[in-house]
């Protein structure tokens, strides 16, 4: 099984607690990875909320057809960070030898456009860029976003740490929002873009489970949007539907779950938003979750949410202090980064639930 | 001694051979009494018994007239192996027994210079059916957990009417973000995913139309199924029409229009609206033909519902006045929408064919998103009557065509906006949900079945040229037929409550197939589900090949 974790806080927190809230956790899963998503970023990347980075692991020959490709967009670079890698010996981590996180302005062309052009520029240069390096695994974009880090990396998830100096706290690399997990796709091969957190356009999912409807889903949402592709993991599926139905339709989050995980007819039919409800089972069938999973996700706006399949086949739960709320797979995870919290306020969602976190630390929980 | 007359008809030409054992007979004349089709006769026959008496032979003859049981030698009159005269018989002496010999395909049509008609289903190709080399091969283990077919719910429904696709749905959310809608959506009615059908009162007996009716009826109103009932071409009794039960009707309208008259001046009566409208375009076991019932069988009950005379009724190869699909979705769908004000949803029946990918690409690129549901008919299929050749040597199999055109419609990215229901020989070895749940897996939403549920009711017949005789209006069980004394021997309520059991049977064998896959809803579309161990089927229906 997958462990997921998810930190949302009022202060930047350092990427040590997000590797503290896995670690406890690892005898849950297999220790074959680290990946995480930083939301709302701190330290060297505070100044620069509202431009473009980019996050790329990737070779020699990947760095220069990526930097390439951004300066024939017009993108221009202002801040490029990497970071200081202990290259010791022993440690067990497949590593590509370049890991980027940079900004960007966006072109000249761009300046003035609205913020949707923006973000469809944002998105056909992350994808063209990934299309560019895939042959021979010249690198791996895996976020191309305002305010938004992405890592990932294969090996042994505290020697990952190590490796990136993760376990250093320092305040030049936070972030409000970090969602991590700490395993390779076990279910088919090991690919990079296979692991969690998945992103698309200020969208990010992690799930701890499996997603039966796979096929159904990908049939469906191959055709929706130029956006969708992959499909490494049957968890894709998770992030493109969130995708559609929160941006493409227009829908309130709570509606994420009435599509995923539809209420039995009989159920339907005594609720007065009836009509509603059987046209959306009928039209969005085909994005219908089956299995065992539990969900987080994160919403551009700094929302963090849980949800989980409609039979409770996987754990979850929330604690929370006055500063910071922390989802986690396992109630050890955040017994380690909150240990002082009133566990008797902790939350185990139920299976027509919905939890939302926003910006104020307000914890909402919708029934289905 | 007879000169030997080679062209005379006689019973080793036939098809089946009456096996009779005189000595067992105690001549009730029970078998000559249930033989509908007059196959069966008393005769005397002249017997001479030579005996010796004393110690040598002195051969003496001695004659005597014994009355015994004889089949008939006429191609009109023979017998179809009905087994009914063995059913009846107390003392085992007699029965059917398959001719392999049989000249019958020959002399008949030699005899009488025209095509040869029957009922039932193709007779060819007997062998091995594709579903047959298909397993459930996905078997949730470990960290995907299989389901609890008794303990667990299941969503056992499907839609019946047009999808529109999400983008077009017309909902914003309010200032409590909640969805709201701003117009109207088409109709869809979430039925089971097995409609009894489309069989019309004509073809069928009234008790045998009665008894699925009432079968029908209960288990949406005690059993909590909701399955639905085709009505078939031919119409619907009024006293139907203007009851609550209407609602769990689909109204069949083919190319002859039958019952029609009766439906149209029943809407001011009617207190429900039925289930939906099925415009039937073709069938698959005679495509490309009109239905057809002899006159023998348009009795006077028949008469008033079609309001017709007692005539062969020949329904039209094609809807008249039909020149193209486009035109029968502006024409045929806006109007039997219109008569039930949108509220019904209007679907298609056609047969299988090499175009059906063309005609429902057609259809569901209708910008109108008017056709509520493509229902496609394989070769199997059975029928009332049929010319044999039509029924042996035309069609289409249903698998791949359906997979076709779910296919087709992923590619679009329309999957879903038109409910595909299958037919064509599923549950032909008896066994509905697994037939069934296979084609959900390839694409399709439901499927629907018309000879299996006369076979849940005593249908004698199979696909080996056992009886099909539904087109003689001789059916020996009283289901095809309308002749009083016939139709007397089926028990309706006995038949009702068979289809019951065999529904609730099935519905507790499809939670036995979706526990394992671990499903809670119907796996519409999860080819992956699938394994086939033949090689051929696999790439063709592009599911994973095992051995």
């Amino acid at each position: 099984m997958c462990r997921i974790g998810a930190i949302k806080s009022l202060d930047y927190v350092h990427p040590s607690i997000a590797l503290k809230l896995m670690q406890s956790q690892q005898e849950g899963h297999d220790n074959s990875g680290f990946a995480m998503v930083m939301q709302n970023l701190g330290g060297i990347f505070e100044s620069y909320k509202h431009l473009p980075t980019l996050s790329m692991a990737c070779t020699d020959d990947g760095i220069k057809i990526a930097e390439n490709i951004l300066h024939e967009i017009g993108f221009r670079r202002i801040v490029q960070w990497s970071p200081q890698v202990n290259d010791w010996p022993g440690l067990d981590i497949s590593a590509m030898p370049h890991y980027v996180f940079e900004t960007f302005n966006y072109p000249y062309a761009y300046e003035s456009l609205g913020k949707k052009k923006k973000q469809e520029l944002l998105l056909d240069t992350r994808l063209r860029l990934r299309e560019a390096l895939e042959d021979n695994e010249e690198g791996f974009v895996y976020s191309f976003w305002p305010d938004l880090i992405t890592l990932k990396e294969i090996g042994d998830p505290h020697d990952i740490g190590t490796y990136f100096n993760l376990w250093e706290v320092d305040d030049r690399f936070t972030a409000k929002v970090i969602t991590a997990q700490c395993r390779q796709n076990t279910n088919y091969d090991i690919v990079r873009y296979a692991a969690h957190p998945f992103h698309l356009q200020g969208y990010t999912i992690l799930a701890n489970g499996e997603n039966t409807f796979y096929l159904k889903n990908k049939e469906f949402q191959q055709g929706l949007h130029r956006g969708y592709i992959g499909f490494e993991s049957d968890s894709q599926c998770f992030l493109y539907t969130l995708h559609y139905v929160h941006r493409q339709l227009g829908w309130p989050l709570r509606y994420y779950k009435h599509v995923v995980t539809p209420l039995p007819f009989d159920e339907i039919e005594a609720r007065e938003d009836k009509q509603q409800l059987l046209a959306i089972r009928q039209s969005l069938t085909h994005l219908e979750f089956n299995g065992p999973n539990t969900i987080i996700g994160l919403l551009p706006d700094n929302t963090l949410f849980t949800c989980c399949d409609a039979k409770k086949l996987r754990p979850v739960v929330i604690g929370h202090d006055d500063r910071m709320v922390v989802i986690s797979s396992e109630i050890c995870g955040i017994n380690e980064v909150l240990p002082d919290r009133d566990w008797e306020t902790d939350i185990y969602p139920n299976e027509r639930e919905t939890v939302a976190i926003d910006d104020n630390l307000e914890v909402q929980r919708w029934k289905q | 001694m007879e000169t030997i007359k080679v062209n005379n008809t006689t019973v080793n030409d036939l098809p089946w051979k009456i096996i009779y054992d005189a000595n067992r007979c105690t001549m009730c004349g029970s078998c000559v009494a249930t033989c509908s089709f007059k196959a069966i006769k008393m005769k005397v026959e002249r017997r001479r018994m030579v005996f010796s008496e004393g110690d040598f032979p002195e051969p003496k003859a001695q004659f005597s007239a014994v009355p015994v049981i004889s089949q008939v030698d006429s191609v009109r009159d023979y017998c179809r192996g009905c087994g009914m005269c063995e059913k009846v018989c107390p003392n085992d002496a007699i029965r059917p027994e398959r001719n392999p010999d049989t000249r019958h395909p020959i002399i008949t049509r030699c005899l009488g210079g025209g095509s040869i008609k029957r009922g039932g289903r193709k007779n060819l190709e007997g062998g091995k059916r594709t579903l047959d080399s298909i397993r459930v091969g996905r078997i949730s283990q470990m960290t995907d957990p299989s389901l609890d077919a008794q303990r667990h719910t299941f969503d056992l429904l499907a839609p019946f009417g047009r999808i529109l696709p999400p983008g077009k749905l017309p909902f914003s959310p309010n200032q409590n973000n909640e969805l709201v809608s701003n117009d109207t959506t088409p109709p869809v009615n979430w039925i089971y995913p097995v409609i009894i059908g489309d069989m019309s009162i004509g073809a069928l007996s009234w008790r045998m139309w009665e008894a699925i009716a009432m079968a029908t009826a209960y288990l949406n109103e005690e059993c909590g199924l909701p399955v639905r009932m085709s009505s078939g071409e031919g119409g619907v009794p009024r006293r139907l029409l203007r009851s609550k039960y209407l609602k769990y009707m689909i109204l069949q309208i083919a190319s002859g229009h039958f019952g029609w008259n009766r439906i149209v001046t029943s809407m001011a009566d009617m207190i429900e609206d039925p289930a939906g409208i099925l415009i039937k375009i073709g069938q698959g076991a005679k495509p490309g033909d009109g239905g057809l019932l002899q006159a023998g069988k348009v009795a006077e009950h028949i008469q008033a519902i079609r309001g017709v005379p007692k005539t062969d009724l020949l329904s039209p190869p094609n809807h008249q006045g039909l020149y193209s699909i486009e035109e029968s979705v502006q024409k045929m769908f806006l109007s039997m929408s219109a008569a039930f004000k949108f509220r019904v949803p209007v679907a298609i029946k056609v047969a299988a064919s090499s175009t059906s990918v063309s005609v429902f690409n057609n259809l569901v690129r209708d910008p109108y998103n008017i056709v509520g549901g493509f229902f496609l008919d394989g070769i199997d299929g059975g029928t009332g009557a049929a010319h044999e050749v039509s029924l042996d040597h035309t069609g289409h199999p249903i698998a791949s065509k359906l997979r076709d055109c779910y296919l087709a419609a992923v590619s679009q990215g329309r999957q879903g906006q038109i409910p595909l229901w299958a037919a064509g020989g599923l549950g032909k070895t008896g066994d509905l949900a697994a037939d069934a749940f296979k084609m959900i897996c390839l694409g399709a939403n439901g499927v629907f079945s018309g000879k299996l549920i006369l076979q849940m009711a005593g249908c004698v017949g199979n696909d080996m040229g056992r009886c099909n005789a539904c087109n003689t209006g001789l059916c020996p069980v009283g289901i095809t037929t309308q002749e009083s004394q016939l139709v007397h021997r089926l028990d309706p309520e006995k038949a009702a409550q068979n289809i019951v059991n065999y529904f609730l049977a099935m519905d507790q064998e499809f939670k036995k197939l979706m526990a394992p896959i671990g499903n809670s809803s119907l796996p519409v579309g999860r080819s992956d589900a699938l394994i086939s161990t033949d090689r051929g089927i696999a790439e063709r229906l592009e599911i994973q090949h095992v051995c």
